[in-house]
């Protein structure tokens, strides 16, 4: 198994321009640490509503193929997305989940992802593709052909509970906002 | 009574083009109308509906998010920590139920707070009226594109023809 930011830069290897939402805590703060692109949104609230806001995007850009990197936490508070995700079907979403069983930003406290599958729980609402992934290579080989199939698809990786040391996003909100509306304009 | 038909292409005219939301039976009429339309994508809770509506903005889209009062309590931490903070503005289309405390009891604590609520985290609103709405929606556009967050109109029970009036 592999740390959260490694996955993240492996993931964030494979893309150029497509529109990434990425849940708020620590994978935002590795992901902007890692590779900071005009086409990365980066929550820092609003908890369990990465996939909505990437579902958002999906529907109103049909054209572009739209990434979501969330966490098992948000996933769980958020779970409904699923369905509405699996009854809309977009063919431009792929929703990843880096899965380290806890709530990382707040000190490791355990989730129930150990004991419930998220991508089951993706398949059994419609999601089209889902894949669980542990090895670097399995995960780079799902994700590059996910962003080739038509979805809803969802990448589940297995992840340690391992932070990299990285700070606080410190672009303002509303900058972001307007950074990332013109990134995929 | 303003037809769900009249409402919505007044909607539609002050440039909303992306429709969310949860239903309330106050509601029913202007969904069905959105649904005939091809213009409604439900969602299945307030704070899944503001999301998506950020998402849509960011993609270029003017969205409203229908809900019942209820649904203010659901989705206020979304609001206040994404569409607020991030300046991503939308309509908020609410329901008042339980005004002047004529409802089920569910409906009482928020139908009595529903204004208070609001200016506590300081969304400006509304309240729609028949004689109003034309001024209310040029308002609401107006405030949308002037404060870049979200925009609240109260609806009361009979303003806007429901499904069983």
């Amino acid at each position: 198994m592999q740390s959260r930011a490694r996955v993240i830069a492996a993931l964030l290897e494979q893309l150029t321009d497509q529109p990434v939402i990425i849940c708020n805590g620590f994978p935002s703060r590795e992901a902007h640490k890692i590779a900071d692109r005009p086409t990365h949104f980066y929550m820092i609230g609003s908890m369990g509503e990465a996939a909505a806001i990437g579902l958002g995007v999906a529907l109103s850009k049909p054209n572009k193929k739209v990434v979501v990197l969330d966490g098992d936490g948000n996933v769980l508070m958020g779970m409904g997305t699923l369905a509405t995700v699996a009854a809309l079907k977009p063919k431009n979403f792929v929703h990843v989940v880096l899965d380290n069983e806890v709530y990382g930003t707040t000190g490791n406290q355990p989730t129930v992802s150990n004991v419930v599958r998220l991508e089951q729980v993706a398949k059994a609402a419609g999601y089209v593709n889902v894949e669980r992934a542990i090895e670097r290579e399995d995960i780079v080989y799902e994700f590059k052909d996910m962003l080739k199939k038509d979805g809803p698809s969802m990448l589940l990786v297995k992840v340690t509970e391992q932070c990299e040391d990285a700070g606080r996003v410190l672009i303002e909100p509303a900058d972001m906002t307007q950074r990332f509306k013109k990134a995929i304009e | 009574m303003i037809d769900s038909d009249v409402f919505v292409q007044a909607l539609q005219d002050v440039g909303f083009d992306f429709f969310t939301g949860v239903p309330d039976s106050i509601l029913g009429g202007i969904i069905e109308t959105l649904m005939e339309r091809r213009l409604y994508t439900p969602a299945v809770r307030e704070g899944e509906a503001v999301a998506m509506a950020a998402g849509a903005y960011m993609a270029g889209k003017v969205p409203a998010v229908l809900m019942q009062n209820s649904g203010v309590g659901t989705s206020l931490n979304a609001i206040i920590s994404l569409n607020v903070i991030y300046k991503q503005p939308c309509l908020l289309l609410i329901s008042w139920r339980g005004f002047q405390g004529k409802d089920a009891p569910e409906h009482l604590v928020m139908g009595e707070n529903m204004t208070r609520v609001l200016e506590s985290v300081k969304i400006p609103y509304r309240v729609i009226s028949e004689q109003t709405l034309a001024d209310d929606l040029r308002w609401t556009a107006q405030t949308f594109m002037k404060e870049r967050i979200p925009v609240a109109l109260l609806l009361k029970k009979g303003i806007v023809k429901s499904l069983h009036p």
